[in-house]
C-alpha cells in the first residue's frame, strides 16, 4: 500500500515535465510561423520607407538592381500567375480526370500501378522539372515537335511542366475527398438507373466539391510558390507581354535569383528580396487558409 | 393477344424507364478515353522526364565524376563529391533535428491536447499552413534569423540543415500523427487500466505500435529535403566548392544546388554534368524511398 501512495507523486511529477517538454516541441511551430511573419514584416517596412506603396504595388517596371532603379511588382505578379495559370490549365484537367479515374473507375490492380506512379511523380525534386523544361521540353517538344517560335527561357514551357509538378498533388487531395463520399449516395444513384458516369460527374463530383475545391487551391499555392522550376526554365526577365513564348520572372524566381549573390544586409536590393517574399507569403497564405477550411469542411459532413 | 401485340406492349413499357441511349455510350466511352488519356500523359510525362536526364546524365556518372570536386573551368574534370557530402550531412543534420521535434509535437497534439480548446485548433491549422508555405519563404526565414540577424552563423552547413528542417518537421509531425492516431484506442485503455501512467502508455505500447508509420514519413520527409534547392539558394549554398565541409560551421553545398549551377551554365559540357548530377540524386532517392516501402510493408502494424 505504501508503494501506492508514494510513487504516483513522483510519477505525476515526471509526467508534468514530459507534457510541458512535449507541449515546449508542439510550440515550436508556432514559433516558426511568427519567425517567418517577422523576418518578412521587418524588412518590409524598411523598404517602405525607401519606396512609396503606391509604386510598389502600382508600377509596371521591375528593376531593382539597376542604376535607374524602378520597383513596380506589377511584371513578378504578372509573371507568377500567368505561369501558374498555363500550370494549373494543365493541371487541373488532368489531375481531376486521374482522381475520378482512381476514385470511381480503376480496379483494384491498376489503382496499385497508378498511385506509386503519381507518388514517384509528386517525388520527383522540382530542379529535375527545369531542367526536363529546359533542356528537353522547349527543345524538343515546343520547337521540334510543334515547330512554335518560342525563346530558350519561355513562360509556356515552365507552365505546362509546372502543371505535370501539381498534377499528382490536385488528383490525390481529389481523390480523397470522392474516397469519403459514403457509397450509399452511390447506390442510391445506381439504384435509380444512373450510369457510372452520372453517378461519377453527378452524384460523387458535387458531393466532394470542397474538396475538390481544396485540391485546385492547394495546387494553385503550389504552382504560385514553384521556384528552381521557373528560374532554371521561365527566364529571368520580368515582363508583362502576354506573349508565353517569352521570358517571364515569377515572385519565387526573382528571390532566389537575386539571393544568390552577396547582397550586403540592408541596401535597397535586399530589401526588396523581403518585400517580394511578403507579398508572395500573403498570397499563398490567403490560398492554404481557404484550402484547409474547405478541407476540414468535407471532413466534417462524411466522417 | 398475339405475339406481335405483346411485343409492342412490352416496348412500350420499355420506353417508361430511359434506356442507355447511344449518346449516353459514347459520352461513357469518351469520358473513359479522357481519363486514360489524362493517367497516360502522366505516365509519359514522368518517362520523358526519366528518358532526358537518364540519355544525357549516364554516360557521365562514373567514380571520377563521383569522387572529383566541381571545376569552374574544365567540365571534364569536374565532379559531385562536394555536393554529395553536403547533401549527406544536410540529411543527418536534418534527421537529428526533425525526428525528436516532429514525434514530440505529434505526441502532444495526439495524446495530450485538448481537442475542444482553440490553442489546440491554432497549432493544428498553423502546421497545416507551414506544410504548404512556399520553400523559398523558409529560405528567407533561415537567412534573416540563422544567417543573419540574430542568430547570425553565416552561411554555412548548419544554417542549411536548420533551414532544411523546419521546411520538412511539418510534414514529419503530420505523417506522425496519422501513425500514432491508428494505434486503436483500446490498446491505451488497456494499458491504462493495468495500471501504467499515461506516459509509459505511450512509451511502451502506442509509440511501438507507431514506429513503422512514423519511420515511413522520415524518411519521406528527409527525401524531400534533399530535393529541396530554393531554401539552400537564398541561405547562401556556396558555388562549386572545391572542398568538402569540415564541421557545422562550414561552407557547403549540396547536389540540387549544384544542378542547379550547372543547368544555367552556358556551356553545354556543364549542363550535361548537371544530368549527370540529377541521375545521381535521383538514385539516393529511390533507395530512400524503397526503403520507406519495406519499411511500411515490413513492420506496418494490422490491428
Amino acid at each position: 500500500m505504501i508503494s501506492l501512495t508514494r510513487t504516483p507523486s513522483l510519477r505525476s511529477r515526471c509526467e508534468g515535465a514530459i507534457k510541458m517538454a512535449l507541449f515546449a516541441a508542439a510550440a515550436l511551430s508556432i514559433v516558426t510561423t511568427l519567425a517567418i511573419i517577422g523576418s518578412l514584416t521587418f524588412e518590409t517596412i524598411d523598404f517602405f520607407g525607401d519606396v512609396g506603396v503606391g509604386e510598389y504595388l502600382f508600377g509596371t517596371k521591375w528593376a531593382p538592381t539597376f542604376a535607374d532603379a524602378s520597383f513596380g511588382v506589377l511584371p513578378l505578379i504578372w509573371g507568377t500567375l500567368y505561369v501558374s495559370l498555363i500550370a494549373l490549365a494543365v493541371a487541373v484537367p488532368l489531375g481531376l480526370l486521374c482522381a475520378i479515374y482512381l476514385a470511381e473507375y480503376a480496379p483494384n490492380r491498376v489503382r496499385k500501378v497508378v498511385k506509386p506512379v503519381l507518388e514517384l511523380l509528386a517525388g520527383v525534386p522540382t530542379i529535375v522539372f527545369g531542367y526536363f523544361a529546359l533542356t528537353f521540353f522547349t527543345p524538343e517538344v515546343l520547337q521540334g515537335l510543334f515547330g512554335l517560335h518560342v525563346d530558350v527561357y519561355n513562360a509556356l514551357a515552365a507552365g505546362i511542366v509546372m502543371g505535370l509538378l501539381v498534377l499528382p498533388t490536385i488528383a490525390s487531395v481529389a481523390e480523397d475527398a470522392m474516397s469519403a463520399v459514403p457509397a450509399s449516395l452511390r447506390e442510391g444513384a445506381f439504384g435509380l438507373g444512373a450510369s457510372k458516369l452520372q453517378v461519377a460527374i453527378r452524384i460523387v463530383f458535387p458531393a466532394a466539391l470542397s474538396g475538390i475545391v481544396a485540391a485546385l487551391i492547394l495546387g494553385a499555392s503550389r504552382a504560385v510558390g514553384e521556384t528552381v522550376l521557373v528560374l532554371v526554365a521561365g527566364g529571368q526577365g520580368p515582363s508583362m507581354s502576354v506573349d508565353p513564348g517569352g521570358s517571364h520572372q515569377t515572385m519565387a524566381a526573382f528571390i532566389a535569383s537575386i539571393a544568390g549573390g552577396d547582397l550586403p544586409t540592408g541596401s535597397i536590393e535586399y530589401k526588396t528580396l523581403f518585400t517580394v517574399g511578403f507579398t508572395l507569403f500573403a498570397m499563398t497564405l490567403l490560398l492554404n487558409v481557404v484550402s484547409i477550411r474547405l478541407v476540414r469542411k468535407y471532413r466534417q459532413v462524411y466522417e | 393477344m398475339t405475339g406481335a401485340q405483346m411485343a409492342a406492349a412490352a416496348r412500350r413499357q420499355t420506353t417508361v424507364i430511359p434506356r442507355r441511349s447511344a449518346g449516353a455510350a459514347i459520352s461513357d466511352i469518351v469520358f473513359r478515353l479522357m481519363m486514360y488519356g489524362a493517367v497516360g500523359l502522366a505516365f509519359v510525362g514522368l518517362g520523358a522526364i526519366i528518358y532526358d536526364f537518364a540519355g544525357d546524365g549516364l554516360p557521365f556518372v562514373d567514380s571520377s565524376f563521383l569522387t572529383r570536386f566541381p571545376s569552374r573551368v574544365i567540365p571534364e574534370r569536374s565532379g559531385i563529391q562536394s555536393a554529395i557530402v553536403g547533401t549527406i550531412y544536410l540529411m543527418f543534420i536534418c534527421a537529428v533535428l526533425v525526428v525528436p521535434l516532429g514525434i514530440m509535437t505529434a505526441v502532444y497534439l495526439e495524446e495530450y491536447a485538448d481537442r475542444d480548446r482553440w490553442q489546440h485548433r491554432l497549432v493544428e491549422v498553423n502546421i497545416q499552413n507551414l506544410a504548404a508555405v512556399p520553400s523559398i519563404v523558409y529560405g528567407i526565414l533561415g537567412l534573416a534569423f540563422i544567417v543573419r540577424g540574430p542568430i547570425g552563423m553565416g552561411p554555412v552547413l548548419l544554417a542549411g540543415g536548420i533551414t532544411l528542417s523546419l521546411l520538412v518537421l511539418p510534414v514529419v509531425i503530420i505523417v506522425a500523427r496519422e501513425a500514432i492516431r491508428a494505434v486503436p484506442p483500446s490498446i491505451r485503455e488497456g494499458s491504462l487500466a493495468l495500471g501504467a501512467t499515461q506516459w509509459q502508455t505511450i512509451w511502451r505500447q502506442v509509440l511501438p505500435g507507431s514506429i513503422a508509420g512514423i519511420a515511413t514519413g522520415v524518411i519521406l520527409a528527409l527525401s524531400r529535403a534533399i530535393g529541396e534547392t530554393a531554401p539552400l539558394l537564398v541561405v547562401g549554398a556556396a558555388v562549386s566548392p572545391r572542398f568538402n565541409p569540415n564541421g557545422l560551421d562550414s561552407a557547403f553545398t549540396a547536389l540540387p544546388v549544384q544542378i542547379v549551377k550547372w543547368t544555367q551554365d552556358s556551356e553545354q559540357a556543364f549542363v550535361q554534368r548537371a544530368a549527370g548530377a540529377i541521375v545521381v540524386l535521383m538514385a539516393l532517392l529511390l533507395i530512400m524511398n524503397s526503403i520507406a516501402i519495406w519499411l511500411r510493408n515490413r513492420y506496418e502494424q494490422k490491428w
